[in-house]
Formats: structure tokens, C-alpha cells, sequence
């Protein structure tokens, strides 16, 4: 009897312990995701399993990309070091909820940007690295020359869980044709499938088209039709509730963004600290106190322009001189005629 | 009253111990939740999907609600494990009876295969039947008319669909078949346990199941068109069978992999079963003069199957569960509609994997228990 009780005792602040536990952990402390990464010594990133210009692994396992160059600048930013990054490739589907469950801090993964995204799953977008927009590819020899030529019947290959499942719909409703959606998990699937002949378009967005067409056995036999069928802007998430790495993320590609205007590059940042402009000395850490805000030493945006380059660097390096998309169309700067517009650093 | 307390608090301890640990797992996903600013709720099944599906069973487009997607997705998974258990159960008895064969070349084939497909990874054999095997088929311009009126092409299967004209009169004659039938037999039994006497109920039988639905054709009104499938051109290289049925290659491939994969189980499970009756029987029910088929369906069989229900049971439950495996090959079903397309769009993770698992838990239990009842029918009645 006594035993019992003993035994009661212990369960019960077994619990006690464990309750105690979990309320401490889940208050919201304002920069716990930053503690947690240089606590770890590295930024743990989601990419995409493979799309050459965005997120793309070599043989030796590097990666790179304009979205990996995302994350190698907050790591540039908050560890001192680009390369400090863990990629975790994430399909469409699995993306968001290694998100919020924790398991990753910032998706970077060619991921559009949509009202319901942001507000409804306990996502924040924090800007836009990539202005797309979806378009269809089809063979060469079909003779199609505009999606007004789709007739009924069309079997159409996409991936699954994207926005590019809901925009087909309203695509091919809003004009009364019927169509076969097959929707795979794996882009590396849907191109196989369209390659096969099992599709008779492939649609996403079109840097993706661009892109996967590389892996088609004939890529000069295809091509991309010219209509955009929606807006795609494409960013990194993160977690909402943690507004301080929000910001960290934020303002990391803006940096990159700001440093292209201002024509400050990876090779000559450090000769740009005795620039008589004061924009310039605060976007290389001479003058102000940028990075006490989020908690950052003063060279936070140094490091990323020395380690990672500005955003044009970053285009040119992985998108343009791969040849996927070598004209930059809306993601030139504002002052060339884009709309690559961020707020100012000050 | 010591008695009492060792008797029951160990039980209230297990019950207060369980509680707790679910408690505790709900606040904190609850306090989770509430951090990253996600709700919980069922309400979003009554939205709009805004996606489309592949391939349906019932009328659905993306104007309907999230609900629907679901009963669409169920459905396939419904369609294809049912098409698949038929399959598997036709190709397993026929298996395992051929391993019993005095027939070398059969009896060796028979455990070849079992050999071979029980022992390959089932995700394996869906990519090598959707990846491999039905990749490899001609574009639809280029695909052989299979018995003059059906097209295998990589894009699917096409067949001819029936036209029916008053096809619920053509329902009623089946039906009334198959009543008279019941009845038919019922009265050969009494007759037999009574009087003694043998009428040939088989013979009859068919008999009616053709005689019946016949005459709905003849004096009922009932007729049946076929509209064949016709090649449609949709550019200058592409083409698609417009008309008849489409049976799209994901199917097809899951189809496949799952009967010719659980056919091996069921087959060694009436393998079990005919084994498992003692030679002993067999030799007594051919002293009695009992004809070797009259042996295996009143005597042999009624045994065995008691052996091989509840082993074949679990078969059935593992094709269903494995169905869900559809997914890697895009095959619509609850996993890819609902666990996939509608949990990106809603973002409500917890809801729709609890539902998806609740669905597989009802369905594998329907099973189970049709099959226990089918199990309970045929077992000794002890007197």
C-alpha cells in the first residue's frame, strides 16, 4: 500500500516535471531561433531536391543557387561563415511543415508568395528573391504556338501541393476546356513524365520550365510558350512568432538587393568603407549601428556582400551564366527598369 | 479494503496514465499551435478545393468543396483496392491449387512465382510496372487496336463504354435471377435432406442468369450500344482517344503491382489451407463414394476455407493499407488528393492526417469485419 503510494507520488511529479517543461520551452522569447542557431553553429535551410539556378547539388554535394545564396547569407550574417549552412531538400508537399514544425528556419525554395500562405499557416514570407510566373512548355513539332491552342482532352504534368495545381484550374475553367491533370511529388517525375509523352504540356512556373527543360533527352525539341498565366514572387519563409530572425532574413537579401544598386560588389566591399557616400558606409558597416537591431555585430552586412555577393552577382553566377535565364526581364534593378525595389537600410 | 486498492488501482493508475500522456500531447500541440498563430478546425472541408483531379468516380470539379475531394479520393482508393482484391484472390487460389499440382512443370512454376513476386519490394514493383513496363507503350497514334476496339498507349488504356437504354429493367431481371436462384437452392437442399433426391441445381442456375436478363433484351426494352473509342487529334503530334472508357496508366500500374504482389500471400494462405485437411478425409470421402469433385467441394473445401479466411483477411487489409503507395506514381488517391493536394492548400496538417488515418482505420475494420462474418458462416457448427 505504502508502495503504491510512493509510486503515485513520483508519477505525478513525473508530470509535474514534464508540464513544467513544455510551458518554459513554449513561451515565445524574442531572438530563440537566432540563440538556437549559433548554439548549433549552423543555419538549417530548405531547398528545393533540384532545381539548376534556384537550389541544385553538385556530384560532391554543394550546393548553389540564387535561393541557396539566400541562406548562405544569413549564415554569412548571424556565424560569420556562408558555408555554415545544413540544406534539407524538401518536395512541395513536405516544405511547409518542416517549417513550422521546426525541423528547418528558413525555407528558401522557390515557394510563392500567396495571402493564404502567409496568413493562414503559421508562415512569414519576408520578401521576394525571384519574380516569376507560370507558364506551359510543349514539344516543338505540336505546331502550338499560345495556350489558346489547347484543346479538350489535354493531359497536363505538374507537380503536387503547388499553386501551380490551383492556377491550371482557373487557367483551363476560366476558358471552358477540359483537361487531365497529372500531378506528381518529384519534379525529377513530372519531367519524366512529360518526356515520356504521358503529358502533352508541363506547366510551372517558367524559371522552373526553363530550367527542367535542361533535363529533357532532347531539350532543343520543346519549348516554352510566351503567355504568363499568373503572378509567382517567390521568396524565403520563415516560422511566424519569431519576429527578430524575420527580420534577420529580411533584411539579408535586401542587402544583397541594395548592394547591387549601389554598385557595391563582392571584390571591391572592403574599399567601399571609405566611400564618401553615406548609404554605401552603412550598407559595408562603417557608419551606423545596422546589426544592434537584430542583435548582430556591425559587419553583419559586410560579411554577407564579401561572402555571398549582391543579388546581380548572385543572378548572374547561377541563372545567366548557366543559361537558364540569361535576361533578367522583371528582376532587374528599379533604376534599370525591373521591379527589384527594397526598402532602404538606414 | 486492501484487497479492493490492489485490485483496482493499478487499473486506475493505467487509465489516470494514459489520460495524462494524451493530455499532455494535445495541450502542447495545442500551445504549439497557438504560438506559430496556426487554428485548428474542421470548418475549411466546407471551402472551395479549387484543385482538379485527375481521375473521378463521381462528378467533381474544383467549384466543389474540400469535402468532396476527400469522398473522390476515398473513392479511388476504394476502386483500386476492390478491382485488386478480385484479382488477387482469382490469381491466389489459382496459384496456390497449381503448387498442390502432381504436375511438375505447374507445380514448379507456381512456386517460382510466389518466389519471385513476394520477395520483390512492393514500391519497387510499382515503378517498375508504371516507370518501366507502361512507359514503354506507343503514343496513342501509334498504339495496335488490342481485340479490334481497345488501344493500350502510354497515356492509358482505352475501351469501349456501354450505351444502355433502360438499364434499371436489365438491374431488376438480374436481381430477380439471382433471388430465384437463392430460392432454387433452398428448396434443391430440402429436397435432398427430405426426400433423398438430387436435381442439377448448377445446371439451372445458369440456366436462369441467362434466360432472365435475355428476355429484359427481347421483350423489356433493354438495349446496349458500345461507343468506341476514336482517335482525336490535338496538335500536330499529339493525339488522344475521345469516347469509351479511359483507364489511365496509374491505375493499370497499381492495379498490377498490388494483385500480382498479394496473389503470392493468398496463394501460400490456400496453399495452407488444403494442406491443413487431413489425408485421412479425402481418403474417407472417396470410401464413401463420393466423386473427386463432390470430395473437394463438400468435403475438402468446407475445412479448408476455415483455414484460410483469417490469414487471407490480413492479405486484404495490407493490399488496402498498401494502396496508398498510389501516391508515388500519381494515382488520385486519398493519400494524393487529400494528404496531398488539399493538406499544401489548407496547411491543416493535424486535421487532414487525423482524418486520412481515421478513413484507413474504418475501412481496414469494415474489412475485418465482413470477413470475420463470412468466417463465422462457414465455421463447425457444433451441435
Amino acid at each position: 500500500m505504502f508502495k503504491l503510494v510512493k509510486r503515485l507520488t513520483s508519477l505525478v511529479a513525473m508530470f509535474a516535471v514534464l508540464f513544467a517543461f513544455s510551458t518554459e520551452t513554449m513561451a515565445a522569447k524574442k531572438s530563440k531561433t537566432l540563440e538556437n542557431t549559433k548554439k548549433r553553429g549552423f543555419v538549417r535551410c530548405g531547398v528545393s531536391q533540384g532545381l539548376p539556378g534556384f537550389s541544385n547539388a553538385d556530384e560532391s554535394g554543394n550546393w548553389t543557387g540564387i535561393d541557396v545564396d539566400v541562406c548562405r547569407a544569413v549564415a554569412a550574417a548571424t556565424l560569420g561563415d556562408a558555408t555554415k549552412v545544413k540544406f534539407t531538400p524538401l518536395s512541395a508537399k513536405e516544405r511547409f511543415t518542416a517549417l513550422t514544425s521546426g525541423e528547418i528556419d528558413i525555407l528558401s525554395r522557390n515557394t510563392t508568395w500567396t495571402l493564404s500562405r502567409d496568413a493562414d499557416i503559421g508562415l512569414t514570407f519576408v520578401g521576394v528573391n525571384f519574380y516569376d510566373g507560370q507558364g506551359f512548355m510543349v514539344r516543338k513539332g505540336s505546331g502550338i504556338k499560345s495556350t489558346s491552342e489547347f484543346k479538350n482532352g489535354t493531359s497536363v504534368c505538374t507537380n503536387l501541393g503547388t499553386t501551380t495545381e490551383l492556377n491550371m484550374r482557373d487557367f483551363f475553367d476560366s476558358r471552358g476546356i477540359s483537361y487531365e491533370p497529372v500531378v506528381f511529388e518529384k519534379a525529377d517525375e513530372v519531367v519524366a513524365a512529360y518526356d515520356a509523352g504521358r503529358c502533352d504540356t508541363y506547366t510551372t512556373d517558367k524559371s522552373g520550365l526553363a530550367a527542367q527543360r535542361t533535363k529533357l533527352s532532347a531539350p532543343d525539341d520543346h519549348v516554352v510558350l510566351p503567355e504568363t498565366i499568373s503572378k509567382e514572387p517567390l521568396g524565403p519563409v520563415v516560422r511566424q512568432g519569431d519576429s527578430v530572425w524575420e527580420d534577420i532574413v529580411r533584411w539579408s537579401l535586401n542587402t544583397m538587393i541594395e548592394a547591387e544598386e549601389y554598385g557595391v560588389n563582392s571584390s571591391n566591399a572592403d574599399m567601399m568603407k571609405t566611400s564618401n557616400n553615406p548609404a554605401i558606409k552603412r550598407l559595408v558597416g562603417a557608419e551606423g549601428e545596422l546589426g544592434a537591431a537584430f542583435g548582430l555585430d556591425n559587419d553583419w552586412n559586410l560579411r554577407i556582400i564579401k561572402q555571398v555577393g549582391n543579388y546581380g552577382e548572385s543572378y548572374k553566377r547561377n541563372i545567366a551564366d548557366t543559361g537558364i535565364l540569361p535576361d533578367r526581364g522583371p528582376n532587374e534593378l528599379w533604376t534599370k527598369g525591373g521591379i527589384l525595389y527594397v526598402p532602404p537600410a538606414r | 479494503m486492501n484487497n479492493i486498492i490492489k485490485k483496482f488501482l493499478p487499473q486506475i493508475l493505467a487509465i489516470l496514465f494514459v489520460v495524462l500522456i494524451f493530455g499532455f500531447l494535445t495541450i502542447n500541440a495545442q500551445t504549439n499551435m497557438d504560438n506559430r498563430g496556426i487554428d485548428f478546425g474542421f470548418g475549411f472541408l466546407s471551402q472551395e478545393s479549387s484543385f482538379d483531379v485527375q481521375f473521378s468516380l463521381i462528378e467533381y470539379s474544383g467549384s466543389d468543396s474540400y469535402a468532396r475531394a476527400f469522398l473522390v479520393g476515398l473513392l479511388n482508393t476504394l476502386l483500386v483496392s476492390f478491382i485488386s482484391i478480385i484479382f488477387c484472390t482469382i490469381l491466389g487460389v489459382i496459384i496456390g491449387v497449381a503448387r498442390l499440382s502432381s504436375n511438375y512443370l505447374i507445380k514448379n512454376s507456381a512456386a517460382w512465382y510466389v518466389e519471385f513476386f513476394r520477395n520483390i519490394p512492393l514500391l519497387l514493383q510499382i515503378f517498375f510496372w508504371y516507370y518501366a513496363a507502361l512507359r514503354a507503350l506507343p503514343l496513342p497514334e501509334k498504339a495496335n487496336a488490342w481485340f479490334g476496339v481497345t488501344y493500350m498507349t502510354v497515356k492509358g488504356y482505352y475501351i469501349p463504354a456501354m450505351v444502355w437504354e433502360n438499364l434499371n429493367i436489365f438491374l431488376y431481371c438480374g436481381l430477380a435471377a439471382i433471388i430465384s436462384i437463392i430460392i432454387l437452392r433452398n428448396y434443391a437442399n430440402n429436397l435432398r435432406d427430405n426426400k433423398g433426391k438430387q436435381i442439377p441445381v448448377l445446371l439451372y442456375s445458369f440456366a436462369i442468369l441467362i434466360i432472365l436478363p435475355l428476355l429484359s433484351f427481347l421483350i423489356g426494352g433493354v438495349s446496349l450500344e458500345f461507343e468506341l473509342p476514336q482517335l482525336k487529334k490535338l496538335s500536330k503530334i499529339s493525339y488522344i482517344y475521345e469516347g469509351g472508357i479511359s483507364l489511365p496508366p496509374e491505375l493499370i500500374a497499381l492495379v498490377l503491382a498490388l494483385s500480382l504482389y498479394t496473389s503470392t500471400f493468398v496463394a501460400e494462405c490456400v496453399r495452407a489451407g488444403i494442406e491443413g485437411v487431413s489425408k485421412g478425409q479425402k481418403e474417407a470421402a472417396a470410401s464413401v463414394g463420393l466423386t473427386p469433385n463432390q470430395v473437394l467441394k463438400l468435403v475438402i473445401m468446407p475445412q479448408a476455407l476455415r483455414i484460410i479466411i483469417p490469414p487471407t483477411t490480413n492479405q486484404y487489409l495490407n493490399l488496402t493499407k498498401n494502396s496508398s503507395l498510389a501516391a508515388a506514381i500519381a494515382y488520385p488517391d486519398l493519400v494524393l488528393v487529400f494528404a496531398g493536394t488539399a493538406l499544401m492548400q489548407t496547411g491543416k496538417a493535424i486535421e487532414i492526417v487525423s482524418i486520412t488515418m481515421l478513413t484507413y482505420l474504418t475501412i481496414s475494420l469494415t474489412i475485418a469485419a465482413i470477413m470475420n462474418w463470412y468466417n463465422k458462416k462457414i465455421e463447425i457448427k457444433e451441435k
